[in-house]
């Protein structure tokens, strides 16, 4: 820790910030310090940590002063960390919290996770070392002591050992891994070419493959994720797997919708099933692929989409065009509304109060003011008035 | 009569090759499970192996994350990853729309999700962000990823954002803010289509307005804060956030 500087954390001039992370606390080799909450800041030159309580305190160290960096999994009770082994500070630095420490590496601790991004960007920029291309209006102080230069070489030679030790290990697990999947997606790829085969086939027939046995294929293309190339839609893209999810959404979602004024979109209705759910959930498109069914099932719900392309599921019994009428007094009342106004007075998200007043503008009722203060609503009064 | 024979033909060879479909399936099944007893934990922990996952798949023309009723998902478990990951997009991006008028950066949406989903939450990358919000886009309530600068703007609104609006995305990274000078004289554009574009990004809430800037206005995106990244979502934000 004697190796960082105080800064004012202000970017220099050529200097440009890589990557940010909340929740980091810094630790001298194995001491923890009174560094426990900061930002952890890495520009193109620096590694640069904030107290997130007390912003005055700042400190930096330059990336020249990096040796190399190795990951610490996380463990129970323990956040994910990043090893950062240093070159001795350079007798010319500028001063810091630490004058002198008795470790040559320091931890971050990512309390609030991060580590993957902020290790494969502080790899790349050591790699890349641009700060030797960009000069900064500050001087970066690089340690150019031989003498700490022939200590730092024996102590390190048995810590490089270890990394390259370690890392050919990883490297046989991560090849054993890529080539079970390459053998994996062979014999996927086969899936997919005896599926193209088949539908080409069912194109040809046009007919005479039974209603059944499209259903089965359509099952088969669903377990492997191939995308339907039949375009001929008997059931959307429907399978006995989305009839059964749609019948089940008609029930879970009955009393959310009478309680939301029998309208929702179909985004609030993913974040609702796959909440109750847990486990096992709902992709988008299986959302989207059971609800095209509704209607055909004679379900009480349905999907409607409108012109701006949201979609939403309704009750049967919901009316929108009914809904308009009210909406019209609401904003008759008020004078006028904009979406974000009428979605407060009515307890509805701001997402459907637009389509509403939308709605309301199409059939007739409202009028719109679009101005950079935002889009109002007005009852229409060139056509009750003309 | 011939015809008739020939139709036949063709009905026997499709269910011929619906059966073999069917066992190779089978088979299929087995060398996944086979897979994911060896192999399901790398998936889990290594974000660098998630992406050659999902590149080779999309190399030979399959959606691992078409269905949570799909193989993949099923045996994987890279299905609920990703589904999950997609709810808590959605409920970040409601929380902070006002705030940001739909827009956010991919850094400040990755902080936040990271945030929410708490210290002992597997942890997750940008690209399994973007995958996620891939997938989102299907609901239709407008998720968009918009290339800036050398990162990613995500947009959450049904708003129209055609190329125009992009590009003064694009331009507005760099310092967080643009004016109708700097897009005139960078992309040479006439007064009138600059003043466009920028009075439909403040009309979307996307872009605010400063007139007491020395020189011009200057048009900032809240998106592009940087301070407002360390900002929490307070509880009436995560209120809106969950309908």
């Amino acid at each position: 820790m004697d190796r960082f500087s105080w800064t004012s954390g202000l970017l220099e001039l050529g200097e440009t910030l890589v990557v940010q992370q909340r929740g980091v606390r810094l630790c001298d080799g194995e001491e923890k310090l009174n560094f426990d909450r900061g930002v952890l800041l890495l520009s193109t030159h620096r590694l640069i940590w904030r107290d997130q309580k007390n912003h005055e305190c700042c400190i930096s160290i330059p990336l020249s002063q990096i040796v190399f960096i190795e990951e610490q999994a996380a463990g129970i009770g323990k956040s994910a960390k990043i090893v950062v082994h240093l070159h001795p500070a350079a007798s010319n630095k500028e001063p810091g919290p630490f004058q002198s420490s008795k470790y040559s590496y320091i931890k971050l601790s990512f309390k609030e996770h991060g580590q993957i991004e902020f290790y494969r960007r502080l790899s790349e920029e050591i790699t890349q070392r641009r700060w030797e291309n960009l000069p900064t209006g500050q001087t970066i102080q690089v340690n150019k002591d031989p003498q700490a230069g022939r200590i730092r070489a024996v102590g390190i030679v048995g810590i490089e050992r270890k990394l390259e030790e370690k890392r050919k290990e990883t490297d046989k697990n991560i090849s054993e891994a890529f080539e079970d999947l390459s053998k994996l997606m062979e014999k996927a790829k086969e899936m997919v070419e005896l599926s193209k085969s088949i539908a080409n086939k069912i194109k040809e027939k046009q007919g005479d493959i039974t209603e059944d046995e499209t259903i089965r294929f359509k099952s088969y293309l669903l377990s492997m994720g191939i995308a339907n190339p039949v375009t001929r839609e008997t059931h959307g893209s429907g399978t006995h797997y989305h009839m059964q999810l749609a019948k089940q959404l008609a029930g879970i979602l009955q009393t959310p919708l009478e309680e939301r004024g029998g309208i929702m979109s179909l985004t609030e209705v993913y974040c609702l099933v796959n909440r109750a759910r847990g486990l096992e959930l709902l992709s988008p498109e299986d959302l989207v692929n059971a609800c095209k069914m509704l209607e055909l099932l004679k379900l009480p719900l349905r999907l409607r989409i409108f012109d701006s392309g949201v979609m939403v599921i309704e009750l049967q019994s919901h009316n929108e065009e009914e809904m308009v009428a009210s909406a019209l007094e609401t904003v008759s009342e008020k004078g006028s509304l904009t979406a974000d106004e009428f979605a407060k007075l009515v307890g509805m998200s701001v997402l459907l109060a637009k389509e509403r007043l939308l709605l309301a503008e199409k059939m007739g009722h409202l009028c719109r003011d679009d101005s950079v203060e935002g889009l109002r609503f007005y009852p229409n009064l060139f056509l009750t008035q003309s | 009569l011939p015809q008739a024979k020939y139709k036949e033909r063709g009905t026997v060879l499709a269910e011929d090759q619906l059966a073999q479909m069917s066992k190779q399936l089978d088979m299929f099944k087995t060398n996944l499970e086979e897979f994911a007893s060896k192999h399901k934990q790398e998936i889990r922990k290594n974000p660098e192996f998630r992406v050659q996952f999902q590149d080779m798949c999309a190399t030979i023309g399959v959606d691992p994350l078409a269905s949570g009723k799909g193989f993949w998902s099923e045996m994987l478990g890279v299905g609920d990853f990703y589904y999950e990951l997609g709810v808590q997009i959605v409920e970040v991006c409601l929380a902070l729309k006002h705030r940001n008028g739909g827009l956010i950066t991919l850094e400040e949406l990755h902080q936040q999700v990271l945030k929410g989903r708490g210290k002992f939450a597997q942890d997750v990358s940008q690209d399994d962000l973007l995958r996620a919000i891939k997938k989102l886009k299907v609901l239709g309530s407008g998720f968009g990823i918009i290339p800036v600068g050398g990162t990613y703007l995500i947009q959450s609104v049904p708003a129209e954002l055609n190329m125009d609006h992009t590009v003064v995305l694009q331009l507005a990274e760099k310092k967080g803010y643009v004016t109708v000078s700097e897009i005139k004289s960078s992309l040479k554009w006439e007064t009138e289509r600059a003043k466009q574009v920028l009075e439909h990004l403040l009309k979307e809430g996307m872009a605010w307005l400063d007139t007491q800037a020395a020189g011009e206005p200057q048009y900032w995106l809240p998106a592009l804060f940087t301070e407002l990244y360390s900002q929490e979502i307070t509880p009436e934000e995560a209120k809106e956030a969950i309908p």
